[in-house]
């Protein structure tokens, strides 16, 4: 494996009862980047992530590689910060404790030293007055606080990976940016890496180097962030960006995609995004497009030469 | 005479202050989005506005009228008149339920019959094809369901929608679609919006007015000149 990428991820496959909801993606996690794995329901952006760290549902089959694989050293070099922040903290034990018993399950160290870490972590994610609240049941704490205990929980072990599935979904905008300075503090100090699963583009546009954008399971686009948001070249980039209220003036009407992201198991045939794209040709209905190296990124798209400015093309009388 | 006048609204959940003298007004024809993040107070005020948790204190007047100080029963005939949208589209639907009958119920519940024909127009208005009356939510999208909700808010005639993040659930392609919908139904029959949302490029977009809520109170707001 060549130094410069910490994992590998190869023709990932994630299937239940025989339907793929993963169909086959390859990319690589770099050490010190933001990779922001955005797409909507269906895309299977929260699967993909979840498996770099091994944790696939019960019942699910998956095929492909991923390397290293880090799943049995999860807390260690890899860790998760779920959406759902209550779930990642026990109701009956103060805060610290686990945190404390999260540092001796994979480090030799005094109790008094495991304490001390997980006060240290409570404070990087900055709560207050962290040597008291690690003292304090997670009922004691904030929305916001609990999610940054989650972050301190998934970071008390100075992984080389983070993995944060929709971290910022409950958050104001201030509490997400903190959260996610946290998270990117770790990056330059060691070099760690964050993959960051989200539906916000202004997350991705403020704190993500790549993007990878999913659809239906399968890689739609990937490349540096900034060049994606600027000039997607896969049309669903195209159509998810321009319908989104932040680039519109006010109360302009909203370039929308007609119809809806198809559900694992009930995909059309060839492109499974023909059905809503303006550009599907005879080619899209037939066979599904591969991912190309184009314009200094990978695009599955059989037209992507064509795909319009969207974002220009919609608002360009505003402006 | 503002559509919706919200004095000092207080809402409390034993010693908690969930919602600390929070005022504001809207217009007919106006949205007034209540943003900040979860736990900020902004839904128990939109259940407090609708009079469907009771405040505990300050005072609520709709097209002139003092709320909080009518009885339950005083309160039914103006209930249609202001109707609530809900953030989770098949929570808020009976999933045994036809479309064609939840979209009908409000209209049920005042004593009336609608015609086939009158739930197919509500459809009709909110971008569903009235074959969609047949099924039921399980049966619809994210997106067709949320339109059914509103399809069911504007069976009584309201003024006045809460729309309590209505487009939070949704898939953000789909999301714009029914911002452009309730755009449309804004300017068609000059609805009053009271906007629930916690998402700030959302509230930008749509909002005349923006009141931002932390911990119960108002911290500031906005008002598009
Ligand atoms: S392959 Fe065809 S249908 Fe699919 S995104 Fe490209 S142009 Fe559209």
């Amino acid at each position: 494996m060549e130094p410069d990428v910490l994992l590998s991820v190869r023709d990932l496959r994630i299937a239940f009862d025989g339907v793929e909801a993963v169909r086959g993606v390859s990319f690589d996690v770099r050490p010190r980047e933001v990779l922001a794995v955005v797409g909507e329901s269906g895309a299977g952006k929260s699967l993909t992530a979840r498996a770099l760290l091994g944790m696939v549902p019960a019942g699910a089959t998956t095929g492909g590689t991923i390397r290293p694989d880090l799943s049995d050293r999860r807390g260690r070099r890899i860790a998760l910060v779920p959406q759902d922040a209550l779930s990642a903290l026990s109701p009956v034990h103060p805060v610290g404790d686990q945190l404390a018993a999260a540092v001796r399950s994979v480090a030799r160290v005094s109790r008094k030293e495991a304490r001390a870490r997980a006060v240290a972590a409570l404070e990087r994610v900055g709560i207050p007055d962290a040597a008291r609240k690690a003292r304090a049941y997670p009922h004691e704490y904030s929305g916001g606080m609990r999610q940054r205990a989650v972050i301190a929980m998934a970071t008390v072990n100075e992984p080389d990976i983070v993995v944060a599935d929709e971290p910022t979904t409950a958050l104001d905008e201030e509490h997400r940016d903190q959260v996610l300075r946290v998270l990117g503090e770790r990056r330059e100090a060691v070099g760690a890496a964050l993959v960051l699963v989200t539906h916000d583009m202004d997350v991705v546009r403020e704190h993500a180097d790549r993007m990878l954008v999913m659809y239906a399971g399968r890689l739609t686009e990937l490349g540096p962030a900034d060049e994606v948001l600027a000039r997607p070249r896969a049309p669903y980039t195209a159509g998810l960006l321009a319908s989104l209220p932040e680039h519109a003036p006010r109360r302009r009407r909203l370039p929308a995609l007609p119809g809806t992201p198809p559900a694992p198991g009930a995909l059309p045939p060839g492109c499974a995004f023909a059905p809503r794209c303006s550009l599907a040709a005879d080619a899209c209905h037939a066979t599904e497009p591969e991912p190309q190296q184009v314009a200094g990124r990978l695009v599955a798209c059989h037209r992507w030469a064509d795909t319009p400015d969207l974002l220009q093309e919609a608002y360009r009388a505003s402006s | 005479m503002p559509l919706l006048d919200v004095r000092d609204l207080v809402v409390r959940y034993g010693t908690v202050t969930a919602v600390d003298r929070v005022s504001f007004s809207l217009e007919a024809g106006e949205t007034l989005a209540l943003n900040g993040p979860s736990g900020c107070g902004k839904s128990s005020t939109a259940l407090a506005v609708l009079q469907l948790r009771r405040p505990d204190g300050g005072e609520v007047h709709f097209e002139g009228q003092e709320l909080t100080s009518l009885t339950d029963r005083e309160l039914r005939p103006l209930r249609p008149r202001m109707q609530p949208v809900f953030q989770d589209p098949y929570g808020s639907l009976n999933p045994r339920h036809r479309i064609r009958d939840a979209v009908a119920e409000p209209l049920r519940v005042q004593g009336r019959r609608p015609t086939p024909g009158e739930v197919a127009e509500l459809l009709d208005r909110v971008g569903l094809d009235p074959s969609y009356g047949d099924r039921r939510p399980h049966e619809l999208s994210g997106g067709q369901c949320q339109r059914a909700g509103i399809a069911r808010a504007l069976a009584s005639g309201p003024r006045l929608l809460v729309l309590d993040e209505p487009v939070s659930a949704l898939d953000p392609s789909v999301r714009a679609g029914v911002l452009n919908l309730l755009a449309d139904l804004q300017d068609d029959l000059g609805l009053g919006y009271l906007f629930i949302c916690h998402d700030r490029a959302v509230v930008r977009h749509f909002a005349d007015r923006v009141v931002e809520m932390r911990e119960g109170r108002v911290i500031s707001g906005w008002r598009r000149p």
